[in-house]
């Protein structure tokens, strides 16, 4: 009956209950929903980055990983990638060269970084091909095919099938220069990466390099899921302990500290909420109490014990925190869900965003872990806000409260 | 035979600036099945006499025995207890639960009790019947005129088969009418059930069917009347 009397006494002033509920409401929605649309991001940059950039592990040799010079390369490739196949988890093997140049157009030129590539091999490991927005992925150029983003084009001034000269270090150290024909123009969502990474066709920078065919600055590899990555990541390792076998995690932290980051929003901005409400909650709460001290004096003047009318504020309380609370982590997934399908379109700053890498259009996105945790978090924050007023109604003596009018 | 015996109970209040003596040394013995009304113009302490005898609040000094428990020694959360099987209340204003019904605020005080839901709906239904108002079980105070609620009050103070009740001014805020039925719904259990009923008032009509009156002045007793 102490619940029935609590569900009813919220109801007593309706409007103070309702506005309390929504205060809740709107405060949880926002705090779902903001988090939600961060996480979305952030996830999306982290999807983004490697799947385009980085793939999901690497391996290059130690000194590579250090200096990135030109002479860093280790050789047998073909070992490695078959010892690479024999891991079911792996999907795609791309052996790569990777070397700082020059690229130069009529009009300009400028520094990039080139990626020697076997096409095939390269789209099984990155969605790079998929970016090409003109022309084909090293398709419609027959001699000394190039790939580079839209960026770089507007940069140089060229464009599709336009001529741009590499300048590169053989491997003897000798300057060579080599004309290239663009065979498809590529644009991220991250048009730093587009203005500073160029693709071409492993074999023509083998033969301008003077290397032999079985050599690679490093290797990108893609597996099944993201769980297995660290699986493939410990094999490579214990079978190759004297290359440097990086997950996308360590090889490119900025986009592990984003994943650290979504979270640490999410909870901060989500404890600095319910903290606000909290305090609103302890507020309407004590008036409750201050308000009802004389029927309180009654309640422990017929024999209700102490414990008895702590549980009914706290109850109270909890009710009102619970469906409040509740009711905006439930909206805040629905429109999670509803504008996790549809995205959110900032693209009146979609400039800004793409210099950063972010896409222009979110997709918010949850975890039920996570939307566990701030139900819990309601739940504490309901308990905490109830202890005060709940402290007060127990510090009533009963005669005296009884006199209250 | 004596059941409360009260010796040299004294109440000071030092919240003011001059200490007020709400109750100035009273010695009372009240027998079982008394029907006592305590009387005495306002301020003559007689409320603070019913709460202390209720266990509401503690005396300065002085003792208050009632059966064989020394209820000034008792600690609040053993008086609530006590209270909760031993007294039933009756106040001025009914205080009532406002969010419960009628039999929902009778069956209350057996819930505290941890009465079987069976029970406590056969002792509410035949409370309310016995204080004639078992139509309106349903009802909320709010839907329920005054003399109506203290008739539920009555029913309430009962439901935990109380040996004592206490009332405090009950008939104040009543008609004649409902004044007139209440008295003879308390006189009823009292003669029937042997209840000791004891009730603070300024109502002539109560005064008259009480079987003793205990007058009141300045926290003394000025006057202890037995009635044939």
């Amino acid at each position: 009956m102490i619940l029935t009397v609590s569900w009813r006494n919220i109801w007593r002033n309706p409007t103070r209950s309702l506005i309390v509920m929504g205060a809740l409401l709107v405060g949880m929605f926002s705090g779902v929903f903001t988090s939600t649309f961060m996480n979305g991001w952030m996830k999306q940059r982290i999807r983004d980055g490697v799947e385009t950039e980085v793939s999901h592990l690497r391996i290059q040799s130690p000194e590579f990983k250090k200096s990135g010079d030109f002479e860093d390369f280790f050789t047998d490739i073909s070992k490695l990638e078959s010892d690479l196949f024999q891991n079911p988890n792996v999907n795609g093997v791309s052996p790569r060269l990777s070397i700082q140049t020059m690229i130069a157009s009529a009009e300009t030129a400028t520094g990039v970084q080139l990626f020697g590539v076997d096409p095939d091999k390269e789209s099984q490991v990155i969605n790079i091909s998929e970016k090409v927005i003109e022309g084909k992925w090293f398709e419609g150029v027959k001699r000394n095919p190039i790939i580079i983003g839209q960026k770089l084009a507007e940069k140089l001034k060229v464009k599709l099938r336009s001529k741009v000269v590499i300048t590169i270090q053989d491997k003897d150290g000798n300057i060579v220069s080599a004309a290239f024909r663009i065979a498809g123009i590529y644009k991220t969502i991250n048009t730093t990466f587009d203005e500073m990474n160029v693709w071409a066709k492993l074999s023509d920078i083998q033969n301008l390099t003077l290397l032999h065919s079985d050599v690679a600055h490093e290797i990108l590899v893609h597996t099944n899921n993201y769980e297995t990555i660290n699986e493939v990541v410990d094999d490579m390792s214990a079978k190759h302990p004297e290359l440097s076998t990086l997950s996308w995690q360590k090889f490119s932290p900025e986009f592990a500290v984003l994943t650290e980051m979504g979270n640490m929003y999410l909870y901060i901005f989500v404890i600095i909420i319910l903290l606000a409400l909290g305090f609103g909650i302890v507020n309407t709460m004590l008036m409750v109490v201050l308000e009802r001290i004389h029927e309180l004096g009654m309640l422990m003047a017929v024999g209700m014990n102490k414990r008895r009318v702590f549980s009914m504020i706290m109850i109270e309380t909890l009710i009102l925190s619970v469906i409040g609370g509740f009711a905006g982590i439930i909206c805040g997934i629905w429109a999670t869900d509803y504008f996790g399908d549809k995205g959110i379109d900032l693209s009146i700053w979609s400039e800004g965003l793409e210099e950063w890498g972010y896409s222009a259009i979110i997709y918010p996105e949850y975890d039920w872990t996570v939307m566990i945790i701030i139900a819990f978090l309601v739940v504490l924050t309901g308990i905490i806000a109830a202890i005060y007023p709940s402290y007060r109604a127990l510090k009533l003596a009963p005669a005296e409260a009884i006199r209250v009018i | 035979m004596a059941i409360i015996q009260i010796k040299q109970l004294k109440k000071i209040y030092n919240s003011t600036q001059v200490p007020v003596h709400a109750i100035n040394g009273i010695d009372l013995s009240i027998e079982e099945g008394e029907f006592t009304a305590i009387v005495g113009p306002s301020g003559s302490g007689k409320t603070t006499f019913l709460n202390l005898l209720g266990g509401l609040d503690n005396p300065t000094s002085g003792t208050i025995t009632i059966g064989d428990e020394e209820i000034t020694k008792l600690t609040p959360n053993q008086r609530i207890k006590f209270r909760l099987k031993n007294i039933g209340f009756i106040f001025q204003a009914y205080n009532l639960i406002p969010v419960l019904t009628a039999k929902e605020n009778v069956e209350f005080i057996m819930e505290l009790q941890k009465k079987s839901k069976t029970d406590r709906t056969k002792r509410s239904m035949e409370l309310l019947k016995a204080v004639g108002i078992e139509e309106k079980a349903n009802h909320f105070p709010r839907q329920l005129s005054g003399g109506q609620q203290q008739r539920i009050a009555v029913a309430r103070a009962l439901a935990s088969r109380p040996k004592y009740i206490l009332a405090d001014e009950p008939t104040a805020n009543l008609d004649s009418t409902s004044t007139e039925n209440l008295l003879n719904i308390m006189e009823n259990l009292n003669r029937e059930e042997n209840i000791t009923f004891i009730f603070s008032t300024h109502d002539a009509r109560v005064v008259k069917k009480a079987r003793r009156v205990i007058t009141i002045e300045d926290g003394k007793i000025l006057s202890d009347e037995r009635k044939n």
